[in-house]
C-alpha cells in the first residue's frame, strides 16, 4: 500500500487482502474496542451514500474515534468553488484520517498525493471502490470457507457496473471461475475477459439467469439501470428478465450464498430474503467489520 | 542529406536536427519541446517529401541540445523522429525517439469526468503500448489511445 492509503483494490497483494480479511474476522469477534480513541476520522462526501458512509462511521463509532466531515457538498466551501486540493490540504488540519467519497473519477488518488493524512477512497465516480470489494471478500471468504476456486456467477449490469470489475480483479487472484450473467447491452467489457484469458482462468458466458445456477458457489447480483440504455424499450424488455426467485434457487448449492452490494430495487424478489441463501444484509453488516480493518491497517493500529 | 541533394532547409554549423516528423505534429513538436521560447536559430520545413510519412517535416535548432528525457516527450507525436546532432557541419550523432513508461503533461486523459478535466491537475500516464501508444491515466485508470489524443 503507497504511502498507507487505500484508493484502488489493485494495489493490495494478495497477502495484503488476507491480512485485512483476518483483521476484519478479529473485529468481528470483538467489535468494540477502543483502538480509535485518540482518533479523528473526517468522513468527507462529495455526493451522497447511505451505506458507505454510515457503515464507515458506525465502525468509527465502535472502536471509540470521533467524527467531524460532511454527507453532501451543498452547505461547504466546495460549493463556494473550493478546489478539492485546498478542502484536503484543510481538512487534514483537522483529522487523522480522511475517508472520501467523490464523484470525480481520480479524485482520490490526486488527494492521497496531496494529503498529509491517510485517504480511504469510499467511491471515486465510476473509477474505484476498494472497501465494498473487501467486503464483499470477506462475505465470501465467511460464506465459503475460501476465497479459492470458487465458482462465481456475476448478474446485471456487467459493462457498467465498478463492483463486478472489481471483484472481478480481485477474485481473479484467487483462481475464480466466472460465469457472466446479462443482456447482450450490458456484457462484461472485452478488457476484462481478455484479462482472464492472459491469467488462464476460465469463464462463460449466458443471458438466461435460471441456467446453471446450481453450479454457483457464489451469486451476485447488481441492478441493471434504466439510464444505462440509450433504447428505452431495450430496458423494458430486459428490467424484469434479471430477476431473482425464490425458487430459482430451489436445486443450488446448500453452501451457495447470494450477495448484491445494495441498494436493491427490483432484481431480487423479496421472496428470497427469508432463504438462508440470502446474504445480502449481512454483507453489509460485514462492510462495518472490513472498513474497521481498512482504518486500523492504514493508521497502523493492528 | 546524401551528396547532390538540394537542401530545403539551411545547414546548421552546430545543433540539433529533428528528421522524419509527421508534417501533421510540426507544431506539437515545437511545442513539446518549448522551442518558441528559445532564442536559438531555428528553421524548419513542412510537407517535405518523405518515402516513409508521406509528408514530413524536418526542424533545424542551432547551437541546441537536448536531455534524453526531453527527446522522449515527443514519442507520442513524432514516433519515428530521429534526432542527428550537428558539430562543425557534420553529424557526429544520431539519435532515435523512444516511447517512455511515463509521460507527464503533454497529453489531455480522455476522460471528461476524470480530475485532470476537473481541477488544475497535470496529467499523469503509464504507457501500456508502446508501439500504438496507447495511455493509461494514473488517476481514473481509463484508456487514452492515439485515435483520442489530445495535445495540451
Amino acid at each position: 500500500m503507497k504511502n498507507k492509503s487505500l484508493v484502488a483494490i489493485n494495489e493490495l497483494s494478495k497477502q495484503e487482502i488476507i491480512k485485512i480479511l483476518d483483521l476484519a474476522e478479529d473485529f468481528e469477534k470483538n467489535p468494540i474496542q477502543d483502538i480509535l480513541s485518540k482518533t479523528i476520522v473526517a468522513t468527507l462526501f462529495f455526493e451522497p451514500s447511505t451505506r458507505t458512509r454510515l457503515s464507515f462511521e458506525s465502525a468509527v463509532n465502535r472502536l471509540g474515534g470521533k467524527i467531524i466531515g460532511f454527507s453532501e457538498a451543498s452547505n461547504t466551501s466546495v460549493s463556494k468553488g473550493e478546489s478539492l486540493k485546498d478542502t484536503i490540504l484543510t481538512v487534514a488540519n483537522y483529522s487523522d484520517l480522511i475517508v472520501m467519497r467523490h464523484p470525480v473519477e481520480g479524485s482520490a488518488r490526486y488527494a492521497s498525493e496531496v494529503s498529509p493524512v491517510p485517504i480511504i477512497n469510499a467511491g471515486d465516480g465510476a473509477n474505484q471502490h476498494p472497501t465494498q470489494t473487501l467486503l464483499d471478500l470477506f462475505s465470501i471468504r465467511k460464506t465459503q470457507g475460501t476465497l479459492e476456486g470458487l465458482n462465481i456467477f456475476l448478474v446485471g449490469d456487467l459493462k457498467y457496473g465498478r463492483t463486478v470489475h472489481s471483484l472481478l480483479m480481485a477474485m481473479s487472484q484467487f483462481g475464480a471461475t466466472f460465469t457472466f450473467v446479462s443482456p447482450q447491452e450490458l456484457q462484461m467489457p472485452a478488457e476484462y475477459k481478455m484479462y482472464l484469458d492472459s491469467v488462464g482462468l476460465k469463464y462463460s458466458q449466458q443471458t438466461d439467469l435460471n441456467q446453471n445456477l446450481n453450479k454457483a458457489d457464489i451469486i451476485y447480483m447488481t441492478r441493471v439501470q434504466r439510464e444505462r440504455f440509450s433504447d428505452p424499450l431495450e430496458y423494458e424488455k430486459v428490467k424484469n428478465v434479471y430477476v431473482l426467485k425464490n425458487k430459482m434457487l430451489e436445486n443450488t448449492k446448500p453452501s451457495m450464498r447470494v450477495l448484491h452490494p445494495l441498494p436493491r430495487v427490483n432484481e431480487i424478489h423479496t421472496d428470497v430474503d427469508s432463504n438462508p441463501k440470502a446474504y445480502y444484509f449481512t454483507q453489509a453488516l460485514n462492510g462495518v467489520y472490513t472498513r474497521m480493518a481498512i482504518m486500523a491497517t492504514v493508521l497502523n493500529l493492528k | 542529406m546524401k551528396e547532390g541533394k538540394k537542401l530545403s532547409v539551411s545547414a546548421i554549423e552546430n545543433g540539433t536536427v529533428i528528421d522524419h516528423i509527421p508534417s501533421k505534429n510540426l507544431f506539437k513538436v515545437i511545442n513539446i519541446l518549448g522551442l518558441e521560447k528559445i532564442d536559438n536559430l531555428i528553421t524548419f520545413g513542412a510537407n517535405m517529401e518523405s518515402n516513409r510519412l508521406g509528408k514530413k517535416a524536418i526542424i533545424k535548432i542551432a547551437d541546441k541540445f537536448f536531455e534524453r528525457e526531453e527527446i522522449n516527450r515527443i514519442a507520442v507525436v513524432a514516433p519515428l523522429a530521429k534526432l542527428n546532432i550537428i558539430k562543425d557541419y557534420a553529424v557526429v550523432e544520431k539519435q532515435l525517439v523512444e516511447v517512455p513508461n511515463h509521460i507527464e503533461g503533454i497529453i489531455k486523459c480522455v476522460n471528461p469526468k476524470c480530475i485532470t478535466n476537473v481541477e488544475n491537475v497535470k496529467t499523469k500516464f503509464d504507457v501500456i503500448d508502446k508501439k500504438n501508444v496507447s495511455l493509461k491515466c494514473y488517476y481514473c485508470e481509463k484508456i487514452t489511445d492515439q485515435e483520442h489524443m489530445i495535445y495540451l
